[in-house]
């Protein structure tokens, strides 16, 4: 009978191997997908009592651990309330960790893999292991001038601005409003945090929690004519500014019973009228006429250059802007609205801001950047943000030509409320039509001082208090932009 | 083996073995109830030294035990049982600091468990020798073949039964006599065992020579097999019927593997493997709970909100890692039932993937010793208990660990001598007095002409009747 149990004892040999190798899986293979999982409460409640590193704005934390008498170490505390709050996002323990809080949690908590000799150092040493710090390259100016531009235009107000340097791609204000108290989801009294979160994700309230300057793609009427402008000059459809383009009242297209027309049905001034021009007065006839002689495909790519469909922000949320909505082929009249930033073109703040900067920054798109220093709990730098090339959007030659038009926008053209005295300004305005029972969007884009900028901005006011007459991208948004501008330039 | 003993050699009896092993185990053990402490309140527990000394104590007592009723017997098993018997208490007093507060154990309703577990393990010890003493050779067990049987039957009946059965989370394997609660199971286990050993023995050459040949297997004739067949359905059928599947697994696999060893023939294990799939099959079909465990199994976080046990213990071993979190600073409290069913995940998260593999290997080493005695065993009784409990042992600890991490889907079986829950405590201390029992026997000098001139005489005459019967 020995050769039966000789033959189990290697059956048995190999169950208890196969135990052995499955604990190996789930302890060192899998371990670290376990541990990223929702609602798992060991992480949770560790990470809880450890000291999270703080957000930093300008040296000043925005989001910061403080010692905590109750069960919990620490506390989470945002003492900026709504200001920072698409930033830096949310620490609860109830729903998890948004925006920044998320994407930079390894470094936040101290379980990122350049911490390392930290952490040993810290075993060693019997200390608590602590979480590094994240600074980020907000001006704190520039991001207070865009959230009180926004609040002044009344509490109602649905809107969001979005600015960058132009030449680094470094992110100096992104504001979303309406916006949220990241404290309320933070807090150790849970029952509290559950009504705030019912609130806060109410459907059909107003979103608070989505931040509109990455998250809410719109189309961006008018603002959009850059691009088509910008295709039309790399593509050679016009040579210069004071080429001739279509103008007029209306756009027929043959065999079709739809004209495309200005705003409020007014005349361009001509036709034919220079390139200039064109854009000055924001003629919807003339770049609906180029978007048609450009192409439904050279268009989408020149927007593909600017940074539509790609998500050049992984540290948020972000939804990519798009040119089409599907595959399909436009037909005439589509193409034309999308050519002035209508039909299923769609874009978010960001997006248009990063086209301004490109123009402004001699067609080099760069690409946009949050974080500028990562350091460990010692303070030694772990990583810098590096201004990086997103894509040469057009050539300088072209850029320069396009941004001399658009300073001309803001010298004599629809965009003169973003005048700034002494400083070469370049500008947009934009009024995209939605749907007949709502406001259409005021946007704004803008860059200054045009020959060496420094900022690029873009304001989208969605809905407001104001009339529906009085909207225009101008009036509403144009302020705005200004008054960032002005904080990032000191004037 | 028998072939070794050559006039002139003497086994060694090797108890300094035992002992050295065995202070190796007690000092883990006391180590881990010191760690507890430090690890949860940061300072070292009141009763140590007491604990410490009642610890050495009770191990010193045994081996001197086994000294005396057992010299001969393997010097490794004891050593290894009270280790994780040891490491199970410490964990059980270190769930006890925690889990009174937590929602997760026994919601809400928690007392500290530690005393009542150090009580059952006093009983097992006691068993443990009373086995020891009673049993002076396994075979006079023999005798009780059918009266097992008997046993194994009315114990599995009695959950069953009205007033004493009792019904905990859909499984009516426990009873209640007074104030104690009992899982007859447990006891059964062993009850089959001999029964299967012994019945096997008589009838094992009618059942592997006389009979039909079909597809290339030989079957045995209806009456050879019918007593053992009836034997298992009624077993099998109760588990059904008590909605315990992981003891139907394991009597089922006891039961074949015994065959299996009785026979030589690799046929049983190819009827009884193709017999497990189709019940386990059918029990899929039939049964919600068993269909549960499986989707459970294939993705717990598919439906995370009632698989969340299984999740928990997932993620506390993630937690724990390569060197776990140590004793008292994991979460085990947040695991439903992590003192007993899920007892591995504690030790996985506390201990770390290096202490959940020394566990494993320990039972991986209960079960060599359990299986070297068998083959060592000069009797076929004999090696067939041995391989029949050892392997047994196997099953189990697959079943329950292999459940735990997610190996296998989750059934319901004790961690042997890690759980808590009294009678897989008492009853694992039996079996392992068994195999001592066995492994004494086994190893002890051969009947020679020295041994006659020794004082013991009985002894020399009682072996060949023994292996007669």
């Amino acid at each position: 009978m020995n050769k039966p149990i000789r033959n189990l004892a290697v059956a048995c040999l190999v169950l208890f191997l196969a135990l052995l190798a499955n604990v190996n899986y789930v302890q060192f293979v899998q371990a670290d997908d376990l541990n990223a999982k929702n609602g798992n409460k060991r992480v949770i409640n560790e990470q809880f009592s450890r000291n999270r590193g703080p957000i930093l704005v300008a040296g000043e934390p925005i989001a910061v651990s403080k010692e905590s008498k109750d069960q919990y170490k620490y506390q989470r505390t945002y003492p900026d309330k709504g200001l920072y709050a698409h930033l830096t996002g949310y620490f609860s323990y109830l729903y998890g960790r948004g925006a920044l809080e998320n994407s930079e949690n390894q470094i936040l908590s101290g379980s990122d893999n350049r911490l390392f000799v930290n952490r040993v150092i810290d075993l060693l040493s019997n200390k608590q292991p602590a979480g590094g710090s994240v600074e980020l390259t907000i001006d704190p100016l520039a991001q207070k001038t865009a959230a009180e531009g926004l609040a002044a235009l009344g509490k109602n107000t649905k809107g969001a601005v979005a600015a960058l340097n132009p030449q680094t791609g470094e992110i100096l204000a992104m504001v979303s409003q309406p916006t949220y108290d990241p404290n309320s989801l933070a807090s150790h009294d849970f029952s509290k945090v559950e009504k705030a979160w019912a609130q806060l994700t109410d459907e059909d309230g107003d979103q608070p929690m989505l931040n509109r300057a990455t998250q809410q793609i719109l189309p961006p009427g008018s603002t959009f004519k850059l691009v088509t402008a910008a295709a039309a000059l790399e593509k050679g459809v016009v040579d210069g500014p004071s080429d001739k383009v279509k103008g007029g009242t209306s756009l027929s297209f043959p065999g079709i019973d739809y004209k495309l027309v200005n705003e409020n049905g007014s005349s361009c001034g001509g036709d034919p009228i220079t390139f200039t021009r064109a854009l000055s007065v924001s003629c919807n006839v003339s770049f609906g006429d180029l978007a048609g002689k450009i192409g439904q495909k050279d268009l989408a790519e020149q927007a593909a250059k600017f940074g539509f469909g790609a998500d050049p922000l992984a540290e948020l949320p972000l939804n990519a802007s798009r040119f089409t909505a599907g595959e399909a082929d436009l037909e005439a009249p589509q193409l034309a609205q999308s050519g002035i930033g209508q039909y299923e073109v769609a874009a978010t703040p960001l997006q248009m801001a990063m086209v301004a900067g490109a123009i402004a920054n001699r067609g080099e798109l760069m690409k946009p950047y949050l974080i500028k220093t990562v350091r460990s709990p010692r303070l030694s730098i772990l990583d810098e943000g590096e201004p990086k090339t997103f894509s040469q959007a057009m050539s300088r030659q072209n850029a320069d030509i396009l941004r001399d038009m658009m300073v001309d926008v803001v010298k004599s053209g629809t965009a003169t409320s973003a005048r700034i005295n002494g400083v070469e300004v370049g500008g947009k305005t934009g009024t995209a039509q939605s749907t007949e029972d709502r406001p259409p969007y005021a946007w704004f884009v803008a860059f200054a001082p045009a020959k060496n900028p420094k900022i690029a901005v873009a304001v989208v006011i969605e809905s407001s208090d104001t009339a529906r007459d009085e909207i225009a991208g101008g009036r509403l948004a144009g302020p705005i932009a200004r008054s960032v501008m002005e904080a990032v330039l000191g004037q | 083996m028998s072939g070794t003993s050559t006039p002139g050699w003497v086994p060694r009896k090797r108890r300094g073995t035992e002992l050295f092993l065995t202070s190796m185990a007690v000092a883990i053990v006391i180590f881990a109830y010191v760690s507890v402490g430090l690890g949860t309140h940061g300072t070292v527990p009141a009763g140590a030294v007491k604990l410490a000394i009642a610890v050495i104590v009770v191990a010193a007592a045994t081996t001197f035990v086994i000294r005396r009723l057992a010299p001969y017997a393997d010097p490794v098993l004891l050593p290894l049982v009270i280790c994780l018997n040891g490491l199970g208490l410490a964990m059980i007093y270190r769930i006890d600091q925690d889990c009174p507060d937590s929602v997760y154990c026994l919601g809400g309703n928690y007392e500290p468990l530690a005393n009542a577990q150090l009580m059952w393990t006093g009983i097992g010890l006691i068993a443990f020798v009373t086995v020891l003493f009673v049993v002076t050779d396994h075979r006079m067990l023999q005798r009780f073949t059918y009266m097992a049987g008997l046993a194994a039957i009315v114990l599995l009946i009695l959950p069953l039964l009205p007033v004493i059965g009792q019904d905990i989370r859909g499984a009516k394997i426990w009873i209640n006599i007074g104030p104690f609660s009992f899982q007859p199971g447990e006891a059964a286990k062993i009850c089959l065992a001999v029964f299967f050993a012994g019945y096997l023995v008589r009838h094992k050459d009618a059942l592997a020579l006389a009979g039909r040949r079909v597809l290339n297997i030989d079957l045995p004739r209806g009456r050879d097999l019918g007593p053992i067949l009836a034997g298992w359905l009624i077993s099998v059928g109760i588990l059904v019927f008590q909605r315990d599947l992981g003891s139907s697994l394991l009597f089922f696999g006891l039961f074949v593997v015994m065959l299996y060893i009785a026979t030589e023939r690799p046929g049983w294990l190819v009827v009884g493997g193709a017999l497990f799939v189709a019940g386990a099959y059918f029990g899929y079909l039939a049964f919600g709970h068993v269909r549960t465990r499986f989707d459970a199994w294939l993705d717990p976080f598919a439906n995370a909100d009632d698989n969340s046990q299984l999740i928990s213990s997932l993620f506390g071993l993630a937690h724990g890692g390569m060197l776990g979190r140590g004793w008292g600073q994991g979460s085990p409290e947040l695991t439903p039932f992590s003192f007993s069913d899920f007892i591995i995940g504690s030790m996985g998260e506390e201990l770390g993937l290096t202490g959940l593999m020394a566990i494993l290997l320990l039972y991986g080493l209960i079960v060599e010793r359990g299986l070297r005695i068998a083959l060592t065993c000069r009797d076929a009784f004999g090696k067939l208990l041995a391989a029949g409990l050892a392997v047994s042992f196997a099953l189990q600890v697959f079943v329950v660990v292999g459940g735990v991490t997610r190996l296998i889907p989750l059934t319901g079986l004790t961690t042997p001598f890690l759980a808590q829950g009294g009678s897989s405590i008492v009853m694992n201390w039996a079996v392992m007095a068994l195999l001592l029992r066995i492994s004494d026997q086994t190893r002890r000098p051969a009947p020679d002409v020295s041994a006659i001139q020794s004082d013991d005489e009985t002894q020399v005459v009682k072996l060949p009747s023994g292996g007669m019967a």
